[in-house]
């Protein structure tokens, strides 16, 4: 039977892994290379990359770095950030990425994640959800790393990434992002019941206890891990890590 | 010396990025006339099968290869879409597959609970012995991507097996040609033994 994907996500912020909080205080992690090494040695099911800064700095992708990520990796591998038009996404394609992540460009360049899901089929395209509960408690979907309040409501916003061609969606919860407080298991059971692509459940993992919960509850396809995997535990020095397999295995049954 | 048919399909970099941290050389031929030399071919594939197809036609691409698979005999090893274009036809199309090898290319069922594509890490097992799958690290795994399956007509070609709901042919083997499912180039250790395995045929 398929595995449950469990996949570090790692933030890029100029040449270096961050790791926020709420989407903002990045604490440095170190250096992207040495940190995809340990993490290709324990052989992890994914890598996601996103770089935080791109889109709110309009600027390219890394493109140095990502290639050299590329020549380490031998799995998949997803990368996301200042990605608005088909020829940059091209780019992280044919330096052996295989799938990209875009968020703000949903909103504003739709036909390009169309194109890009025509060219490269639509498991290659990953639309990024991230979301924030209002003063009321209502949902919205916001993008530009956390700034920019797009009003959208996450179900309703994700049918459309699927029907624009998404194969996947990253779903992360702002306000539990760094947290190690647990998933927002029910924002990801809402969206996970609303589409039939599947859901990276992302932002709040602090055990296994929370895996369990977000794939059996929140009926997550994947988890994405951030905190977790970066370090040794909550207010605890920077540890490169991997829950163990066989736990791990547990705690998905 | 792998030859890598750049045909406008698919993952070339990461496929290459494999066969150079396993030491084996390769090299990414864009133009038919560049394959006459070649005495192992690989066959990768991302993409639509008609698309796929078109592509090997309009490039020039498909007498050299059955020249080269038929003729010569040199090995050739399709992966993804690349193996699917060994059978003789997909129903993801209408195009004629190459059809080295007798097999169809058919749709995943629709079952209760199962998204399609096929999108993960699955483990395999083996069915026929074969050069391509000795000594895989224990509990094999692979990362899949994929919405058709492969289904070979004779069991005898079906050298791995995977289960999705249903069992289907996750490798095959009909002489010289051999075709993986699975993206070899991004499953880790499993995926390197495999290459491995096809550099030293």
């Amino acid at each position: 039977m398929l595995k449950t994907r469990v996949i570090p996500a790692l933030l890029l912020r100029d040449d270096a892994l961050v790791k926020t909080v709420k989407f903002s205080k990045p604490g440095y992690i170190g250096d992207p290379i040495n940190t995809v090494r340990i993490f290709n040695e324990l052989e992890v099911d994914e890598l996601v990359f996103l770089d935080i800064e791109a889109t709110t700095q309009t600027r390219k992708p890394n493109l140095r770095i990502l290639r050299e990520i590329a020549n380490e990796c031998f799995m998949p591998l997803a990368y996301g950030g200042g990605l608005h038009d088909f020829e940059t996404a091209k780019e992280i394609f044919e330096i052996g990425f295989e799938k990209v992540v875009l968020n703000a460009a949903c909103h504003t360049h739709p036909k390009v994640i169309e194109q890009l899901a025509q060219h490269y089929g639509n498991q290659a395209v990953v639309a990024s959800v991230d979301v924030k509960k209002n003063f009321w408690g209502n949902y919205e979907v916001f993008t530009h790393s956390g700034s920019k309040n797009s009003k959208k409501n996450p179900v309703e916003w994700c049918k459309q990434l699927e029907a624009m061609g998404a194969g996947e969606i990253l779903l992360t919860s702002i306000d539990k992002e760094g947290t190690w407080s647990g998933f927002d298991v029910d924002l990801t059971r809402r969206v996970s019941e609303a589409v039939g692509v599947p859901v990276i459940a992302h932002g709040g993992a602090g055990n296994l206890e929370h895996i369990s919960q977000v794939v059996h509850q929140g009926k997550a396809s994947a988890v994405a891990l951030g905190s977790m995997v970066v370090y040794q535990q909550k207010g605890l020095g920077v540890l490169v890590n991997f829950p163990d397999k066989e736990k791990l295995n547990k705690a998905l049954q | 010396m792998i030859t890598i048919v750049n045909y406008g399909m698919g993952n070339l970099g990461s496929v290459f990025n494999m066969f150079k941290r396993i030491g084996v050389e390769a090299r990414i031929v864009d133009r038919p006339e560049d394959l006459q030399a070649a005495k192992k071919i690989l066959l990768p594939g991302v993409g639509a099968f008609d698309n796929a197809m078109k592509r090997i036609n309009q490039s020039g691409f498909l007498d050299v290869l059955n020249q080269k698979a038929l003729g010569e005999k040199v090995p050739v090893l399709g992966i993804c879409l690349g193996m699917q274009l060994l059978t003789r036809g997909s129903e993801e199309g209408n195009l004629p597959g190459l059809g080295w090898i007798a097999a169809d290319t058919i749709r995943f069922p629709n079952q209760n609970g199962l998204k399609v594509p096929h999108m993960g890490w699955n483990l395999v097992h083996p069915a026929t012995p074969s050069p391509l799958t000795v000594s895989l690290p224990d509990e094999p795994r692979f990362y899949f991507v994929h919405s058709y399956r492969v289904h070979v007509d004779d069991e005898r070609n079906s050298i791995l097996k995977c289960t999705y709901g249903v069992d289907f042919d996750a490798a095959v083997q009909h002489e010289n040609i051999y075709g993986a499912q699975f993206h070899p180039e991004k499953s880790h250790k499993f995926g390197m033994r495999l290459l491995e395995n096809f550099a030293r045929i």
